[in-house]
């Protein structure tokens, strides 16, 4: 029998998961889409933000909370809208208060807001003050390998380059520093923001990226429901193509069929 | 006593507690989280934490986001 490549789980921070698929729960029509969506996906990991409570509208208001429970999924709340490490840092701490002690948190901090890009240099604070704080870290940054390395020094539990701006649908705009990435890491690497479609996120998977986080790509379909489906499939698609190996690219042809036996011969 | 809550001031009975506010916003038992003057208010010190004038409250929960 064939020796198949028996797949390890994706592991980040001790926990070990079966889906490398991410999901955001931002931009849905409605709770309903939402779960739908993100049952579609198989996604074990789901993302949320952390915001003011709306006062006096908020009696027997649905929850997200309710709809992702924290019984069900590993809930990783982001630090979106933050601009410094200290904003981002209140928000990481507020967010481990209301899921009751959880340490595993996604820090963002962002840069401007016409391209959402993340601000390093507060990026790289906040992540030592978090990991200091105890918290598990895993960092949207740029596809910078030297910064990357850097947050990883520091004890990210895994380095989230964006493939382009968050929210673009540009895909993955530099496959070359996403392998830089890839290569010199030693905690998983996920390709968070820039998704657009399913060959995205199968291009990601085929280069060695161990997960991809996504939300606008899948919320913002069509179909958002179909669309989380079909983002499944080229998360497992490209992970298998991936652990295969695909074949060299020659410079010409080469027939699949044999040259012994034809019948013009 | 006046206080800043989520951004706004807003006029309470002196000598409140954070989960007698809770409670009066309606939000006792709800999935929230309370900061004070930038530090977290365990859930554990609601009933035990009085405000003071002052104080700038935020009160958050768990929204889409990605």
């Amino acid at each position: 029998m064939t020796d198949f490549i028996q797949d390890q789980p994706l592991r980040i921070a001790g926990q070990a998961f079966t889906s490398r698929l991410l999901v955001g729960t931002g931009k849905y029509r409605d709770f309903d889409e939402t779960a739908e969506a993100v049952t579609a996906s198989g996604a074990e990991i789901v993302t949320f933000a952390v915001r003011r409570t709306n006062l006096g509208q908020t009696a027997g208001e649905p929850n997200l909370l309710d709809v992702v429970p924290p019984s069900r999924f590993t809930l990783l709340p982001n630090t979106a809208g933050c601009y410094t490490a200290k904003d981002a840092v209140r928000t990481c701490k507020l967010a481990r208060e209301l899921l009751d002690g959880h340490k595993l948190v996604k820090l963002e901090v962002l840069g401007d807001q016409s391209t959402l890009y993340p601000n390093v240099v507060e990026t790289l604070s906040a992540a030592e003050t978090l990991i200091a704080d105890g918290f598990d870290v895993m960092v949207y940054t740029s596809d910078d390998p030297i910064v990357a390395r850097e947050l990883e020094r520091l004890g990210c539990c895994a380095i989230m380059p964006l493939g382009s701006l968050i929210g673009s649908g540009h895909g993955i705009q530099n496959p070359h520093n996403l392998s830089l990435i890839i290569e010199q890491a030693e905690v998983p690497v996920l390709v968070d923001a820039g998704i657009g479609t399913a060959s995205d996120a199968a291009l990601a998977m085929e280069l060695g990226c161990d997960g991809v986080l996504m939300n606008s790509a899948i919320a913002q379909a069509r179909q958002p429901v179909l669309m989380a489906s079909a983002m499944r499939k080229a998360i497992e698609a490209g992970r298998e193509a991936f652990l295969a190996g695909r074949m060299p690219r020659r410079q010409s042809a080469d027939p699949s069929s044999p040259f012994a036996g034809r019948i013009n011969g | 006593m006046q206080i800043q809550l989520n951004g706004e001031a807003r006029d309470l009975a002196a000598g409140l507690t954070v989960a007698q506010l809770l409670d009066e916003l309606g939000l006792a038992g709800q999935r929230i989280a309370v900061e004070r003057n930038q530090e977290i208010v365990p859930k554990s010190e609601h009933a035990a934490t009085q405000l003071a004038e002052g104080d700038r409250l935020e009160i958050v929960h768990a929204i889409g986001g990605g």
